[in-house]
């Protein structure tokens, strides 16, 4: 065998060495971040982990039952606030490609999608909390629609752009208006992607900290009124990571192990709901 | 031509400037087969669609002449209107995935907010599947989504859901070119039997087809209209040299 | 933007159809159709013949004048419509393999057939000079000549509506008796001319009408072959005479 052949081989080989290297690499931190929490979150979590309210600093025992609902309620909100416009948006997106408005958007989305976390709290602080007097659930829930937004939007645009044309034609041809076409039969047919984007969007928001900070606060006790403070999950687990208190450190590690089930959970679920409700063209 | 359904005068359509279209003329006769064909580029789909004013859901075109479809100008009426008289296929079957085979068929109407009894829906239905020669093959299966079809099944569901509007008109816009030679037999069959209850048009590339399926073919060439007669005499005494070198492929 | 010229109205041409107006339909239904009016053709062909034997037989002119006037000018009609069937089809449906051969074969039968109109034609216009004069004798072989050729042709339509190659066969067989008659016919003719001048046009008459019988046989043999190119895709042209036995040609 010649010689420039073999070195040939021998580079190709090195190469594809490489690109298994890198990739085994790349799932190195994920296994190692999903084992941790593992072993660390799994044991503290019972019954009374699950279901009951937080003690007060130093007392042992204590639950993240307030948190959870905070987290749920605080989604609840930024879905209401989030999902309307940004599915209209990506829809006036899809079916306009060109045009001053459109363009326009286009870019506000993208400047939104680069606007630090904590910033986005800090407006929604100044826009909601000074004007309401009190730290509530309702800005958190706004904070975390504005950070939502862009993704919704993204996916619900690539959602349409993907079904084709024939089917507006189809449609049009039949002498049905346009407004009734997009309604009912483009969106109908997108509606599985637009799911799986809001799916996306709430895995994506559920584990935000920075701008909960100043909006929703945190509070030790169940809350169920929007106009009032509320816990989450990722601030209960930066309050308590962050104090002096080793109790309090397992209950940060079960919280975070509640929380990572949730997102990968939602995760998980928006895969099914894309595999199983798939449109064919 | 008191037999005529459609008349189109002295009809031009551009792109953005570029005339597709030239100054083109005729009668489609009612309850017949006329076939358009002419090689890519020659404006034939345009002008199709020019007639259920589809061309004008592009931005920047535009048109001039008239078209009319018994005696209603086409271009003074509301677009809408003028789809729902005028049916149309199109290259790819294109069913609604989200809709059963029924829904599909009834489609018209209910996208359309059209009320109608359940009992008068089931007739419409039936009689457009029977048609377009569907019915036995889905009747056990109407309300399942049409997904199981092969491509000639949908193409006829899309058939019938046109049929289903009782157009004056059919527009079909190579309606075989995605299908493989069986499906296009049958749909070809399809064709000469419809013609019975509805005139069509139908754009072709396929020269052969339209000797098959038309009792008239217009020859477009470069958006101009180079000829128009019976498929008998055109197929065999074409009075356009560009005619007689087209269906000898010399071009196209 | 200013177009030219103006475009042809389009017209529908009347054709010359036999029927009312014609549904299109696919290839099967045209080319049985085509067979009907091919088969309609021979009955005619047919009739003529024996009309023109007859009037020679009977001594009747106004059966003569008959073909003459009036069943020629339909034989040409409907000729010029099968013509124009075959071509229509062949432009528009592109028949393969036998359909091809049936549609060029039938183009071809169209054409005997119209030549053996032709020579009916003869047979009467010369038939007419012959009864003029009272007969020298009582006709044989004519009659002969005839009844043979008339079974001929009817056997070789029967193999066209049978697909049967070898009754085709048969029939060009039989070429060969009405050669041998008219060859009988023609000495006996000479043999009276030579004796008495007189009768020389009543007998050159008498010969044309056993040339005509004779061509007719020959188109009908044409006929049989093209059946038998039909139904077996062989080229026996020029070969089944006199009882040869056909060899291939490629």
């Amino acid at each position: 065998m010649d010689a420039g052949i073999r070195f040939r081989i021998i580079k190709d080989r090195i190469f594809l060495g490489a690109v298994i290297l890198f990739s085994f690499m790349l799932l190195l931190p994920l296994l190692l971040i999903l084992y941790y929490i593992v072993v660390n979150g799994i044991g503290v979590i019972n019954w009374e982990f699950l279901t009951s309210l937080p003690r007060p600093m130093g007392e042992m025992g204590g639950g993240i039952i307030n948190s959870m609902v905070g987290t749920l309620m605080l989604v609840i909100v930024a879905s209401l606030f989030a999902i309307p416009p940004g599915v209209f948006a990506g829809i006036y997106l899809a079916e306009n490609k060109t045009g001053k408005l459109v363009n326009t958007v286009r870019m506000c989305v993208e400047i939104l999608q680069g606007i630090p976390s904590i910033v986005i709290g800090i407006i929604a602080y100044a826009w909601i909390v000074v004007t309401m007097g009190t730290f509530s659930a309702l800005s958190g829930g706004v904070a975390l629609a504005i950070m939502m937004l862009p993704v919704i939007v993204r996916s619900t645009e690539e959602t349409m752009k993907l079904i084709p044309d024939t089917l507006r034609e189809a449609s049009l041809a039949l002498g049905v208006p346009y407004s009734r076409t997009v309604l009912k039969v483009i969106v109908p047919a997108g509606v599985t992607g637009i799911l799986t984007g809001v799916l996306l969007g709430i895995a994506r928001i559920a584990g935000e900290t920075a701008p909960l900070l100043f909006t929703a606060f945190g509070s030790p006790f169940m809350n169920t009124n929007i106009f009032k403070p509320v816990d989450s999950l990722p601030l209960l687990i930066f309050n308590y990571a962050t104090s002096p208190y080793p109790h309090w450190h397992n209950l940060a590690w079960g919280a975070s192990f509640v929380l990572v089930v949730f997102v990968l959970g939602i995760n998980f679920f928006a895969k099914m709901v894309a595999r199983r409700w798939k449109v064919q063209f | 031509m008191e037999s005529s359904v459609l008349t189109i005068e002295d009809f031009c359509a551009h792109f953005s400037g570029n005339q597709v279209v030239n100054d083109v003329s005729m009668n489609v006769e009612d309850k017949k087969v006329t076939a358009l064909m002419g090689p890519s580029g020659c404006g034939k789909t345009t002008l199709l669609r020019c007639i259920n004013r589809m061309h004008e859901l592009i931005p920047g075109t535009g048109v001039s002449g008239t078209m009319k479809l018994h005696d209603d100008d086409l271009y003074s009426l509301n677009p809408i209107v003028v789809r729902k008289k005028i049916g149309m296929v199109f290259q790819r079957p294109n069913p609604f995935p989200t809709m059963s085979i029924y829904d599909n068929v009834i489609a018209g109407y209910t996208l359309n907010g059209i009320r109608i009894k359940r009992s008068e829906k089931d007739r419409i239905v039936e009689d457009a599947l029977k048609k377009a020669a569907l019915w036995n093959e889905v009747k056990e299966r109407l309300h399942r989504k049409g997904s199981f079809l092969s491509g000639g099944q949908q193409q006829r569901l899309c058939i019938a859901r046109a049929l289903a509007m009782n157009p004056d008109i059919m527009l079909m816009d190579e309606p075989t070119s995605a299908l493989d030679p069986k499906a296009t037999a049958h749909i070809e069959e399809l064709i000469t039997a419809l013609k019975k209850n509805v005139t069509i048009l139908l754009v072709t590339h396929n020269i052969a087809q339209a000797g098959r399926v038309s009792d008239f073919t217009a020859f477009m060439y470069l958006g101009d209209l180079v000829e128009f007669g019976t498929t008998e005499k055109l197929f065999t005494v074409p009075e356009d040299k560009r005619t007689e070198e087209y269906l000898s492929g010399k071009f196209g | 933007m200013l177009c030219a010229h103006p475009h042809n109205v389009p017209t529908v041409p009347a054709t010359r159809k036999t029927s009312a107006a014609v549904e299109k339909s696919m290839l099967p239904e045209k080319t049985n159709e085509l067979k009907a009016h091919i088969i309609q053709y021979s009955s005619h062909i047919q009739h003529m013949l024996g009309k023109s034997i007859k009037g020679l037989i009977n001594r009747d002119a106004g059966i003569l004048r008959e073909v003459i006037d009036n069943d020629e000018a339909r034989a040409n009609e409907i000729e010029l419509t099968i013509d124009e069937m075959c071509t229509n089809l062949i432009a528009q449906f592109q028949p393969m393999a036998k359909e091809l051969r049936t549609v060029l074969m039938i183009y071809n039968m169209n054409n005997s057939l119209e030549r053996m109109g032709d020579h009916a034609v003869n047979i009467s216009e010369s038939a007419l000079e012959v009864i003029k004069y009272p007969a020298i004798k009582p006709f044989i072989d004519i009659p002969r000549m005839s009844e043979i050729g008339t079974q001929m042709l009817e056997d070789a339509i029967q193999s066209f509506i049978d697909q049967d190659p070898l009754i085709a066969r048969d029939v060009c067989r039989r070429d060969s008796i009405i050669d041998g008659l008219r060859d009988q016919v023609m000495r006996e003719l000479i043999t009276y001319m030579s004796g008495n001048p007189a009768i020389i046009s009543y007998c050159l008459h008498v010969l044309r009408i056993a040339e005509n019988l004779e061509r007719i046989a020959d188109l009908t043999t044409n006929i049989c072959e093209d059946v038998i190119f039909i139904a077996q895709g062989r080229v026996v042209k020029h070969h089944l005479r006199n009882g040869e036995s056909d060899t291939e040609t490629k």
